[in-house]
């Protein structure tokens, strides 16, 4: 940076003499105490862009239990550090405030949304499940045994874990449940 | 990267994938020939040497034209044609093509409008079953989206059907392929898919010249080509064209699928699909297959790789039920449930309405905005007795009840739905660990980098305790015997009691009988002795290391980096890369080297994990009566397949032909002047009050309506409409129109339109552009018009849904819905509302 007085040294004087405006004539004792979000990170983890199947390498930085920063991974021979909009808008994906973070319910013929803890929305969901599956339990079907519930069905998948996948698809299989499809059907 | 000539069609990939797009641009700096063939000027297209303007939907005469100008000049590569193509093969006297029938194959049933695909069998082998346990067979693996069924590559087929080698007998396939492409010629090109001729020669001329020994072209594409009723048509005519160029298994060749979801190609591995088992494994049917036996022997072929299916299957069982499998309970294969026909998901959503589905979980998808005719789902939701959706924000699926468009219309009232519903907030992907499989079918695991916040929990907790919970509660009645004896026992961890997401990967890859993980689907037994989940990904934890956590930076290894991640099968990063070797095991030229056979060591080896056994020779001959790989010859590199090679013509497989057609699209303002048949004959359509079309060449639906992504949005917008940087750069809901159009309607840039279909109507900004050409088809100008479709009701931009217009009219093979090409009327300003809008529908309906 150039020297001298502290007018001289003023970023908007060193930038109407004609330095770039996007170079060293944009610094000032200000940006030059700014540390990187990235170097103050308690943890990094390595990741995977969510949103398409390019599959991007990320690294996510947290600090004090929060996200701080979400950076393309330049190890990765499959995206060399690069993320397009969407994935370098990941940190917004986690962090902004209309996410969820409470269960809802909403009763038959509600008009609001009402809280609900998550035991009791588990349990309720499970005494649902056990219910419809018994009352369209189907064991035969023209002659044949089928040993199937069409009372219980699901969507979803495509952005989820093959881990998620996995469990989804034994759990409804041995519930009977046939009718499990995702956006790859779509 | 290695490509010499990169044709995208039926994709944006510079828009909707860039960053895997920098590799094409690596290509092209290194000399390769782009094309990119859309109805749009996109960015992809700005990128390309050149754009070729295509009506939507018209895909298969162009690419039938370039089959048929390859055959008619004899541009094929001869030598790997007749080594690894069932060019010569010889074709059962019974079959007809759509020469003979105008349109139709042999096979038709006009009442049920449906193919018996026997008369498509090579020569010897459809007399040897009766006809008519065939013709069921047929229909019911129609049904069950039965083609989807055989997986990759299933369909039986005998190892050594007869052959000319010559090519010359009047029907073995290359004949049969090349009279039935010869319509398909540069005059039906410009007259269907509005390219003129110049265009179509220098497409023609890059493909061939950029083909063979020492050059490869690649094709890409992405839903632009799944999203019509002929769409896996579309992809197989690409395929005939690839493998008549020696394209496939080569570095810089291929058929690159592009996927628009993180983990779409993982969820179809392990399928959260109705047909499907791990690993392409079929659901059983009710009325195909009655015990373990009989499903195994007629669920594919017992030539090539698909010959260890029992393997792969027993293991798969004893994954699932433990000790309560043995052989002599079937490895408790009668757990499984049965299917009886379709149950994908628009068929679903009519269970739904007609009240039979009662229960519905929505997990990281939003079908009121991301699926076809939204209202029928909207119905479908309102009339369940309960829901779960889990997502991360309040997507419209959720809150269906509380504003989505029937309420303004009057169709529905909140106090009149009585759907239970429970919104269940999901962990986002830095919040849990695990894997995705990207487009290349590479798994990548993800380190979790903090809990999730408040009641957020991965899908991973979810149904791991909601496991637990039924468990419990079970009685000890009969019907519970599956899920009693389902192994259902992980690790859990930290404060929530998450389940090790290790734990289920190292049970998807499989244990051996020492309780050790397995390194190679190859290590699969049939007694019982390995459990594993999902074959195709057995070798993940190899040596009990995650090996799809490897990160070696790409900078230290080759262009392949084999140690990042773990790619299916295997670790191969090219399928069916032996085809990169002539069929003596020597590379076809220096310069695309790849997989080659090292003489002296009596191995395969090279760049990559060779697609082959590795010690099987290039002058291998099966012995007679050999099953499973040892059936296939040493020059057979298509290991899958049940003779090894690549089907220019399908004898099995397909619910619409062995041989693309070209169809018009269930909604087309054109007439079919191919052949009588309009559309696709066995297309799947609902007879149905929800499912209203546009009749085909109507004047009240004159423009072609086409639908994609933008760059800064995400699918239905679940993940992108509530972020403000992504909100602020698409803030709002377009059309793009021609300047030709705009004049003619006269609508003004900026301003609003209304799009209209016999479904509903939809607002947009008019954005006037020459990105968007008119086309001169059949003498005549036809307009098309391009519409994002990610907004909805919800988040910090709204919007009308798009896919609300959509038909549900779906491919036969796959039951994906059409949204790529179908047509509409345009007017000026915006549309009506509340009970206007309806009105305005029932008068196109009907007026």
């Amino acid at each position: 940076m150039a020297r001298g007085g502290r007018i001289s040294r003023w970023p908007v004087l060193r930038q109407l003499r004609g330095q770039d405006a996007r170079g060293d004539a944009a610094r000032s004792a200000r940006t030059d105490a700014l540390r990187p979000r990235t170097e103050e990170a308690d943890t990094v983890a390595r990741s995977v862009c969510p949103y398409c199947a390019v599959g991007c390498g990320q690294l996510v930085y947290v600090k004090d239990g929060k996200v701080t920063q979400i950076e393309g991974d330049p190890d990765s021979p499959v995206s060399r550090g690069r993320l397009c909009p969407k994935g370098s808008a990941s940190k917004q994906l986690v962090t902004h405030p209309g996410r969820q973070t409470h269960v809802l319910y909403r009763r038959p013929h509600g008009t609001e949304w009402e809280r609900l803890d998550l035991e009791t929305a588990m349990d309720m969901i499970t005494d649902r499940v056990l219910r419809t599956r018994r009352e369209t339990w189907q064991q035969e079907e023209d002659g044949k045994v089928v040993r199937r519930t069409l009372g219980i069905a699901s969507l979803g998948g495509a952005t989820l874990d093959n881990e998620e996948n996995y469990l989804m698809k034994k759990l409804y299989t041995a519930l009977g449940a046939i009718q499990v499809e995702n956006q790859a059907r779509i | 990267m290695n490509a010499d000539c990169i044709v995208i069609q039926g994709s944006n990939m510079a828009e909707c994938h860039p960053v895997g797009f920098q590799w094409v641009m690596e290509a092209k700096a290194r000399g390769a020939k782009v094309f990119h063939v859309d109805p749009r000027f996109t960015r992809t297209s700005a990128l390309a040497d050149r754009h070729v303007p295509i009506r939507a939907g018209t895909d298969i005469v162009l690419l039938g034209a370039l089959v048929n100008h390859v055959l008619a000049n004899e541009l094929d590569f001869r030598e790997y044609v007749l080594a690894y193509t069932n060019a010569s093969t010889i074709v059962s006297e019974r079959f007809e093509d759509t020469e003979d029938l105008d349109g139709l194959f042999s096979g038709f049933d006009p009442g049920a409008r449906k193919y018996d695909p026997s008369s498509w069998s090579y020569q010897g082998a459809a007399e040897e079953e009766a006809p008519g346990e065939h013709l069921e067979g047929g229909r019911r693996h129609a049904e069950a989206a039965g083609p989807h069924q055989y997986g990759s590559g299933g369909p039986p087929a005998p190892a050594t059907p007869p052959t000319d080698p010559t090519l010359q007998h009047p029907r073995c396939v290359y004949q049969i392929v090349k009279r039935h492409f010869a319509r398909y010629t540069p005059e039906r090109v410009a007259e269907l898919c509005g390219i003129p001729p110049e265009a179509f020669a220098e497409l023609a001329e890059a493909i061939t010249a950029n083909s063979g020994r020492e050059r490869t072209t690649a094709w890409v594409y992405s839903v632009g080509w799944t999203q019509h009723t002929v769409g896996a048509q579309y992809i197989r005519t690409a395929a005939i064209l690839q493998l008549l160029l020696g394209n496939m298994g080569r570095p810089g060749g291929g058929i690159l699928a592009l996927r628009g979801h993180a983990s779409i190609q993982g969820s179809t591995d392990i399928p959260t699909l109705f047909n499907l088992l791990p690993g392409y494994l079929p659901m059983p049917h009710a009325h195909l297959h009655e015990g373990l036996d009989h499903y195994l022997e007629t669920v594919g072929s017992p030539t090539g790789f698909w010959g260890n299916r029992r393997s792969y299957m027993v293991s798969l069982l004893k994954a699932w039920w433990g000790e309560a499998a043995t052989a002599e309970n079937d490895f408790r294969f009668d757990h499984l449930p049965r299917l009886t026909g379709d149950h994908g998901h628009y068929t679903t959503v009519m269970g739904q309405i007609d009240g039979t589905v009662k229960g519905y979980f929505v997990v990281g998808e939003n079908p009121a905005v991301g699926s076809s005719g939204g209202k029928a789902q909207r119905l479908g939701l309102a009339n369940l007795d309960w829901l779960v959706v889990r997502d991360l924000t309040l997507v419209e699926t959720a809150t269906f009840w509380n504003d989505g468009p029937e309420l303004e219309t009057g169709e529905m009232r909140t106090e009149d739905i009585a759907t239970e519903v429970f919104f269940l907030p999901a962990a986002s992907h830095v919040e849990k660990e695990g894997t995705f499989t990207n487009t290349q079918r590479l798994l990548q695991w993800r380190e979790k980098a903090l809990d999730p916040p408040g009641d957020c929990r991965s899908e991973l907790w979810f149904y791991y305790h909601l496991g637990k919970r039924i468990r419990r509660r079970l009685a000890g009645d009969e019907i519970d015997r599956p899920l009693r004896e389902l192994t259902w026992d992980y690790p859990e961890h930290g404060e929530h009691a998450e389940p090790s997401a290790e734990a289920v990967l190292r049970e998807i890859n499989g244990t051996g009988p020492d309780g050790r993980a397995l390194s190679a689907y190859t290590e699969l037994r049939a007694d019982g002795s390995t459990r594993c989940g999902c074959w195709i990904y057995c070798g993940v934890y190899a040596g009990e290391v995650n090996q799809a956590a490897r990160r070696r930076p790409g900078r230290e290894q080759t262009l392949v980096a084999p140690e990042w991640g773990w790619a299916w099968p295997a670790n191969r990063r090219i399928l069916y890369n032996r085809a990169s070797a002539d069929p003596e095991g020597r590379p076809w030229s220096e310069r695309k080297a790849y997989v080659w056979w090292d003489a002296e060591r009596g191995r395969w080896t090279g760049d990559d994990v060779p697609d082959f056994e590795p010690d099987k020779p290039p002058d291998y001959l099966p012995p007679e009566g050999a099953v499973a790989q040892a059936a296939l010859s040493g020059a057979a590199p298509f290991i899958m397949q049940s003779d090894g090679k690549g089907w220019l013509f399908a004898p099995a497989g397909l619910a619409d032909g062995p041989l693309p057609a070209h169809y018009e699209s269930h909604e087309s303002p054109v007439r079919n002047t191919l052949y009588g048949q309009q559309a696709n004959p066995v297309r799947k359509v609902y007879r149905r009050p929800e499912a209203p079309y546009n009749p085909p060449e109507s004047p009240r639906f004159p423009y072609v309506l086409t639908t994609y992504r933008l760059t800064e949005h995400h699918t239905a917008g679940g993940m992108s409409r509530s972020l403000a940087y992504l909100a602020e750069l698409q803030p709002e809901l377009f059309c793009e129109v021609s300047p030709q159009l705009a004049a003619e309607l006269g609508l003004s840039n900026g301003g609003w339109a209304t799009i209209v279909t016999t479904r509903t109507a939809v607002e947009a900004r008019v954005l006037v552009t020459e990105r968007i050409r008119p086309l001169r088809v059949q003498g005549r100008t036809v307009h098309q018009i391009g519409l994002p479709y990610h907004w909805g009701g919800r988040g910090l931009v709204t919007g009308d849904v798009v896919n609300d217009l959509l038909p549900l009219a779906l491919d036969p093979n796959v039951y994906i819905q059409e949204g790529k090409a179908t047509t509409c009327d345009l007017r000026p300003g915006r549309r009506p509302t509340g009970r206007a809008l309806l009105d305005l529908i029932e008068e196109y309906r009907h007026g």
